[in-house]
């Protein structure tokens, strides 16, 4: 095992290249270049033995990497914001044709105003495409969950595209230390990739045909319903492994911090997640019952997890870098939906932070938290949906 | 072994639901009669879709990938670079086979950019001049004077006014290493052709005539001889370009536009002086045809 | 086999929509209205309907005449209209 300081793009290229990857199509956009640049420079170097494609937009780039995962090969793909909504299309394209494809998605904020900082926009807006989504917290977890989610979804039973956010410039242009896992423990941990339905001559298929409404597009499409179901699980049995391959714990759907005895728990996701950590150090320190939940996976979204790590919690503040116009933030949406299903009822309310990469400090987060215990006194919240450091 | 000049072998077969006389078909019927067994077909949304058969049927015995309709020629650089990183590609040809719309219009971005970026895949564009599938719209392929439903006859005029989009010259202006244009009312030619591409190391380029009964309006057995009008009217030049050089496979422009005009449905409504005007144009672009050919030469 | 016979069930299905029946058990002859003849007296054996067949269905007799096969043929008649020997005539089916 080799460390060395890198950052988040860096991790990406790395965590693609410890897979090997076979096949990289890709399209540069800011923060997502020095991804792509290193993996074009791996492949001339020698290093990667793999194909880079240098299409003409990201639509291509995804079009591209679906005929590649279809033809046989690992695929990596790379993009970030107007980029990954350009490929909209193709993402459907690329779950419902159940190709592998493990993409880098830098979360950055769409124009106009043009803004190329961090907010979770991008992947918010892809939430219904059928692909697994990750959102990382740091540049080590960015690396080790790329070689994970190959494993995952090059598993039959799986069979889905996975992308994994890392917070524009926070993680994508920030410098860590990373332990790059050890080639021959990594091809041991995952073998190469073997399609279930290869373009072969000697086997000629015509994949991706026509079904009609009387006939199976319904059941293809309840096979991905299913598929998704089996994620959480597998995912827990994979990190399980990783752990033991290479000493680095995950813990699968959610990261839970201090939240078992916690009366407030704010949930979170991405880097912010980092901030939210330090803040309830410092809460704890003063006695304070509060703890921070961060989501791992937003696709498949993991109900019965955070219904599980809520249990005992009086108070949950959702911090939503997103935003869904004429509704509320997507996971307070989602996590309120969840707790539907149970008896449970704890106050809870929607805190829209970093929006276009505002800075969210622990500043920003202790007035968050004292919102919360306010609104715990009162046994009410004062509003549902707050716009935070908003200039009014 | 060939029968009637072109390959015996079958690599499409009967059961598929093109309409009567489908040019297309043809095509695609011939590409693959050249390409062999050892090949792999990538098509977007087109009539194709409809007619492979829905699953899990297909007419088709070579593999056939689906991909969105914007990017064929993507959806073949990739095969191709997957090819390659398995060691395949030698021994492998990978077709993209799209329609006039998703090759002249929505997939031309996809097209220039694999183009340019080099990749050895041969792009068919099988052409019937409208986008046939959706119920004969127009795309930049339908020729000067041709009413389509979204250029409907209605009492003022309609009918489309701009001539064909020059896809030959588009790709040329590409640097392609081989482009073509082929009928099947010419096999001998066309076969030809594809051979040539299928020799060529890097992008080629088929653009094939693809009569369609359906959306021109015309009797389906007239299929062929529509084809051998359209190319003695110059309407489609027969022709090749070999890296750079122009090279017209049939010379003989001996009639007027009206006789391939008159036939079809599609035309009905012209007038004598618009028929002029297509006409007009398309001595025009013989004359520049001719003088492509006269430059290759020197 | 028939189309909706290789599948009973979700389970059986693959992951995506992988084809693999061929058409050839779906019989398109059904949509003819006019019907190809060949005149084995006047045919040349030269093929040239076999080469412009879409629906390709025209193969060949033990004869070496060439043999339209009814369960494909769609009735279009580029074949009859191409024939350089006008050995094939177009008769209306049923009658």
């Amino acid at each position: 095992m080799v460390k060395k300081i890198m950052t988040g793009n860096l991790a990406a290229a790395w965590g693609a290249k410890i897979s090997r990857a076979e096949v990289i199509a890709a399209y540069p956009i800011t923060p997502q270049t020095i991804i792509v640049e290193k993996l074009a420079k791996f492949i001339s170097d020698g290093e990667l033995n793999a194909e880079y494609l240098r299409v003409e937009s990201e639509h291509s780039a995804m079009a591209a990497c679906i005929a590649t995962s279809q033809t046989g090969a690992r695929t990596f793909t790379a993009t970030s914001s107007q980029g990954l909504a350009l490929m909209h299309e193709m993402l459907h394209w690329a779950s419902g044709a159940r190709t592998p494809i493990v993409m880098a998605n830098v979360n950055r904020a769409l124009a106009p105003p043009w803004n190329i900082w961090a907010d979770h926009t991008d992947m918010m807006s892809q939430r219904d495409t059928g692909w697994i989504q990750f959102y990382a917290e740091s540049n080590q977890e960015v690396l080790d969950t790329i070689i994970n989610c190959y494993k995952l979804c090059e598993d039959r039973a799986i069979q889905l595209p996975a992308m994994v956010g890392l917070d524009a410039f926070y993680l994508s242009h920030t410098s860590e230390i990373v332990d790059i896992p050890d080639q021959d423990i990594a091809d041991k941990f995952l073998p190469p990739y073997k399609a279930f339905y290869p373009l072969d001559v000697e086997h000629p298929l015509s994949v991706g045909s026509l079904a009609m409404p009387h006939q199976w597009y319904s059941e293809f499409r309840y096979k991905i319903y299913k598929s998704m179901e089996k994620v959480i699980p597998k995912l827990n049995k994979i990190e399980k492994e990783f752990n033991k391959e290479f000493g680095r714990n995950y813990t699968g759907s959610l990261d839970l911090y201090q939240v078992e005895d916690a009366e407030i728990i704010l949930v979170a996701v991405g880097t912010v997640a980092g901030t939210v950590k330090d803040t309830v150090d410092y809460l704890r320190s003063k006695g304070l019952k509060v703890g921070v939940i961060r989501l791992r996976l937003f696709r498949p979204f993991p109900s019965e997890e955070l219904i599980k790590a809520l249990k005992n919690a009086s108070f949950v503040g959702v911090l939503d870098r997103s935003f869904s116009f004429g509704n509320e933030g997507q996971i307070f949406s989602e996590l309120k939906a969840s707790l539907y299903q149970t008896n449970r009822d704890p106050l809870i309310k929607d805190f829209i932070v970093g929006i276009g990469g505002r800075d969210i400090t622990t500043d920003t987060v202790k007035k968050i938290y004292e919102n919360c215990q306010k609104c715990l006194k009162n046994k009410k919240i004062d509003q549902e949906i707050e716009w935070t450091n908003i200039k009014v | 072994m060939n029968r009637a000049g072109i390959p015996i072998e079958e690599y499409v077969c009967s059961g598929h639901s093109a309409c009567p006389g489908c040019g297309a078909l043809l095509v695609l019927r011939y590409v693959l009669k050249v390409l062999g067994k050892n090949t792999i077909v990538t098509s977007p949304a087109c009539c194709f879709t409809a007619i492979a058969g829905m699953f899990p049927d297909t007419c088709m015995e070579v593999p056939l990938l689906y991909n969105a309709f914007e990017t064929t020629a993507a959806s073949a650089s990739g095969i191709e670079a997957a090819l390659k990183i398995k060691g395949k590609k030698d021994n492998t040809h990978v077709v993209a086979f799209a329609g006039d719309g998703g090759t002249a219009d929505i997939g031309l971005q996809a097209i220039s950019g694999a183009l340019e970026d080099g990749h050895n895949i041969i792009y068919v564009c099988y052409d019937n001049e409208a986008y046939m599938n959706t119920g004969i719209q127009s795309s930049s392929l339908t020729p000067m004077g041709a009413t389509t439903t979204t250029n409907p006859i209605g009492k003022e005029a309609g009918w489309k006014i701009t001539p064909k989009k020059n896809m030959m010259d588009i790709l040329v202006a590409h640097n392609i290493k081989y482009a073509a244009t082929v009928n099947p009312s010419y096999p001998i030619d066309f076969v030809k052709k594809v051979e040539k591409a299928k020799a060529t190391k890097g992008f080629s380029y088929i653009h094939a005539y693809s009569v369609c009964p359906t959306g021109w309006r015309y009797q389906p057995e007239l299929g062929l001889e529509m084809g051998r009008l359209a190319t003695e009217t110059g309407a489609f030049p027969l022709y090749e370009v070999e890296n750079g050089k122009y090279n017209i496979t049939y010379k003989k422009k001996t009639k007027n536009v009206l006789e391939y005009y008159k036939l079809q449905g599609r035309f009905r409504h012209l007038s004598e002086d618009f028929i002029n005007d297509v006409q007009a144009y398309i001595d025009q672009e013989w004359q520049k045809l001719i003088l492509k050919e006269e430059c290759s030469k020197k | 086999m028939k189309n909706n016979q290789k599948y009973s069930s979700v389970e059986d299905l693959p992951e995506a929509s992988v084809a693999s029946v061929s058409t050839v058990y779906i019989k398109t002859g059904s949509w003819r209205v006019y019907r190809p003849e060949i005149d084995k007296e006047k045919c040349i054996k030269c093929f040239i309907c076999w080469r412009c067949c879409p629906d390709i269905s025209i193969g060949i007799d033990e004869e070496g005449y060439p043999k339209i096969n009814y369960d494909y043929c769609k009735g279009c008649g580029i074949c009859s209209h191409e024939c350089p020997n006008e050995a094939i005539k177009m008769k209306r089916e049923g009658k």
